[in-house]
């Protein structure tokens, strides 16, 4: 009886075991980061099975993709993450010859890139954007007078500005990458300085408008700022525009926007890249260079409403987000963007510390 | 082998005692289970532990081991598999170094002039030692362990003591409702509490409505809702041990004390609450231990400067990408929440002894 119920489950392994044909392809990404007629439309053109999983931090990506193998063909971490999980050898090199459309790539952009990726020779630009300020256009009025212009870091920064703000909430980013930049940057600092003492600097200026800051969490915001719960937060330009969506959408009354200071903001870049040990490269290649069609990605930013780095897709996208400066931003504010590097373990350690700091005053 | 011996073996596999048959049965689905459920490398991983311990059960009985012994051996292999060996690898990892690379730390044996070498320090239980971070944040996280404990106990005993008392089909109902909340799940309802707490919440709601007060108050991202938070989540773990204690507390000892004239409150202090003493104590470990660790109840309810040991941990882990470290503070930790419990068995043998 043993014997059999063993064979039993034994068989049922087996069963389990999926078989791994030729045309399969396996993706993980951020969670509505892409759209399903992109998917279904490569599945159509090539028969390539497509999976997707997705996630909804870059640490939990990098936590699985530096345990061991995931099975994954194709990522789309941050790039500062990147940077990181390229030097220990987690991601391998594109083959270039596959990718035809790399020529569709905006070059300034991608010269951008290349910060976080050495000749950008393991990763392409998914989609790109910015870490500033997002708020809620009549309780700011409300407090700060109605002709207060929110387009500098003063309004978070400034212990006496975020004072009188305080009292309707202001939420920060929880990571320190995103915060210390910005921070340098409003102090006239290098804001891709990685200096102890500059760094220091950047984490008191934090320190000292702390008192005023509700939370420091990193998606927490977009539902906070929809509803009117908080009215300032330090957030990632899709995630704002997702929350003003979200705002207007519920009708409650509440205005949501979003602002690039002009001292200057983060970019960021999602990039796209072949983990080492994929099981598919050849599709994980067709895949990328498919994402690089102008016709493929232009949709997908409508959808997302996040910028992709392809020139030639630009007047394929809807006018009402190419038109705005917050999502494509202007060339004089695009000169003020900086991008920040942290790629070796002292560093991260010196700012993880300071984000304590920061956070708890310990 | 005989004829004797082959019909010995042979009837001692197929007369298996109960308790055997329910394990194997249960193994066997735990690893059909897995085979559908999990991915291709852990369902195989399963499939084959099950085997394993098939097969040494074949052995074992083969051998002539006895069956109390073997029983025994399933949770102990239990508690080996699942808790001493990730406990000696966070233990290795600790020894090590971080560095930029897969896996993100150090080897502990290096290839050195003379053969393998030994490369592993307590360098990182040092560092934790050096940065009166990690203290506060121990000291924080049992600071706000044991006064959740105590309010939980305070507010719990009432109520075990309460349903203990109650007549026979209302006591049902009273435990049901106790266990009711796990019927949903945990995050769902530290979320909700979100929603009850915040500005325009519905606590704020009732209490502006009232007059009582005239501007709304901020209860979310503080202290107090993390305090709330642990103590209504881990309140049913206080109160079920207690109630289990209590309904067992002969009802002539509390006679028996009225009778030589001690007040009802005299009565409580000196005979009911001495004997409940096992059930304190189970309780109280079923608070502590977990709030002590607890990350998504500060995430979620906490402020900027709640310092607890789980975020440290997942700062180390995720933010620093330190693993070494990480597991060092686990480890720490693991030692903090032992000695306790060691500590609360020790006085409970004790009291049991004594009885």
């Amino acid at each position: 009886m043993t014997k059999l119920k063993l064979a039993v489950s034994f068989a049922a392994l087996a069963a389990a075991t999926p078989a791994l044909a030729e045309g399969e392809l396996r993706l993980f990404i951020w969670s509505d980061y892409i759209t399903d007629a992109a998917i279904e439309r490569f599945e159509a053109e090539t028969g390539i099975d497509v999976t997707v999983d997705v996630y909804d931090s870059n640490e939990t990506l990098e936590a699985r993709l530096l345990a061991g193998s995931t099975g994954f063909d194709i990522v789309v971490p941050t790039g500062n993450f990147m940077a990181r999980q390229i030097a220990a050898g987690v991601h391998q090199p594109l083959n270039k010859d596959m990718l035809p459309n790399l020529s569709n790539m905006d070059p300034a952009l991608m010269e951008r890139s290349a910060r976080f990726d050495a000749g950008n020779e393991h990763s392409t630009i998914y989609m790109w954007g910015t870490t500033g300020i997002g708020y809620n256009i009549d309780a700011i009025a409300e407090r700060l007078g109605a002709d207060y212009e929110v387009n500098s870091w003063d309004l978070v920064f400034n212990p006496e500005t975020a004072a009188k703000v305080a009292d309707c909430g202001i939420s920060f980013l929880d990571s320190a990458d995103e915060m210390l930049p910005p921070a340098l940057a409003y102090l006239g600092l290098n804001p891709e300085s990685r200096e102890t003492a500059d760094l220091e600097a950047a984490a008191e200026l934090l320190g000292s408008v702390r008192e005023h800051v509700r939370y420091f969490h990193s998606s927490q915001y977009i539902s906070d700022l929809a509803n009117g719960e908080t009215c300032v937060a330090v957030g990632f330009s899709g995630d704002v525009f997702q929350a003003a969506a979200r705002a207007e959408e519920a009708g409650q009354g509440v205005n949501v926007w979003y602002a690039i200071p002009q001292e200057g903001a983060q970019v960021w870049f999602d990039m796209l890249v072949i983990p080492a040990d994929a099981p598919n490269v050849e599709n994980a290649h067709r895949f990328i260079n498919y994402l690089m069609e102008p016709d493929v990605i232009a949709e997908i930013t409508n959808y997302v409403w996040y910028a992709n780095a392809n020139r030639p897709s630009w007047p394929l996208v809807d006018e009402e987000i190419t038109s705005d400066p917050a999502i494509f931003p202007t060339e004089e504010v695009m000169a003020k963007l900086f991008t920040s590097v942290t790629a070796d373990s002292r560093t991260d350690r010196t700012m993880t510390r300071l984000w304590t700091t920061v956070r708890t005053g310990q | 082998m005989s004829a004797g011996a082959l019909d010995r073996a042979g009837a001692g596999r197929f007369a298996l005692p109960l308790p055997l048959k329910i394990t194997f049965g249960l193994l066997v689905l735990l690893a059909a289970a897995g085979a559908v459920l999990l991915p291709q490398n852990a369902a195989l991983l399963l499939g084959g532990l099950v085997a394993a311990v098939l097969v040494a059960f074949g052995l074992g009985r083969a051998a002539g081991i006895s069956d109390r012994w073997l029983v025994i051996a399933i949770p102990m292999l239990w508690l080996f598999v699942f808790f001493l060996v990730p406990f000696l690898v966070l233990g290795r990892i600790s020894l090590s170094e971080a560095m930029i690379a897969r896996p993100p730390y150090s080897p502990l044996f290096e290839q050195g002039a003379d053969g393998w070498e030994y490369a592993g320090s307590f360098g990182n239980y040092q560092f934790l030692a050096e940065d009166p971070l990690y203290a506060s944040a121990y000291i924080s996280s049992i600071r706000i362990a044991a006064t959740s404990t105590l309010l939980a106990l305070l507010i719990g005993y009432p109520l075990a003591y309460f349903i203990a008392r109650s007549p026979e089909p209302r006591r049902s109902i009273l435990l049901l409702l106790v266990i009711l909340p796990f019927w949903t799940s945990f995050l769902l309802r530290v979320y909700a509490w979100i929603g009850l707490l915040r500005r325009d919440g519905v606590i704020n709601g009732f209490l502006m409505w009232t007059g009582i007060i005239d501007q709304p108050l901020v209860m979310l991202q503080t202290d107090f809702a993390v305090y709330l938070g642990i103590v209504y989540t881990y309140l049913p773990f206080m109160i079920l041990p207690l109630y289990a204690n209590l309904v067992k507390l002969d009802g002539a000892l509390l006679e028996a004390a009225s009778d030589l004239g001690a007040s009802p409150i005299l009565t409580f202090f000196t005979v009911t609450l001495p004997l409940s003493l096992p059930g304190i104590i189970a309780g109280s470990m079923l608070v502590f231990i977990p709030a002590i660790g607890e990350f998504v109840i500060p995430a979620l309810l906490g402020g900027p400067d709640t310092l607890m040991i789980g975020r440290v941990l997942w700062d180390e882990f995720f933010s620093a990408r330190d693993w070494p470290v990480a597991s060092a503070v686990a480890i720490v930790m693991l030692f903090l929440v032992v000695v306790p419990i060691m500590w609360l068995q020790s006085v409970q043998n004790r009291q049991e002894g004594a009885q």
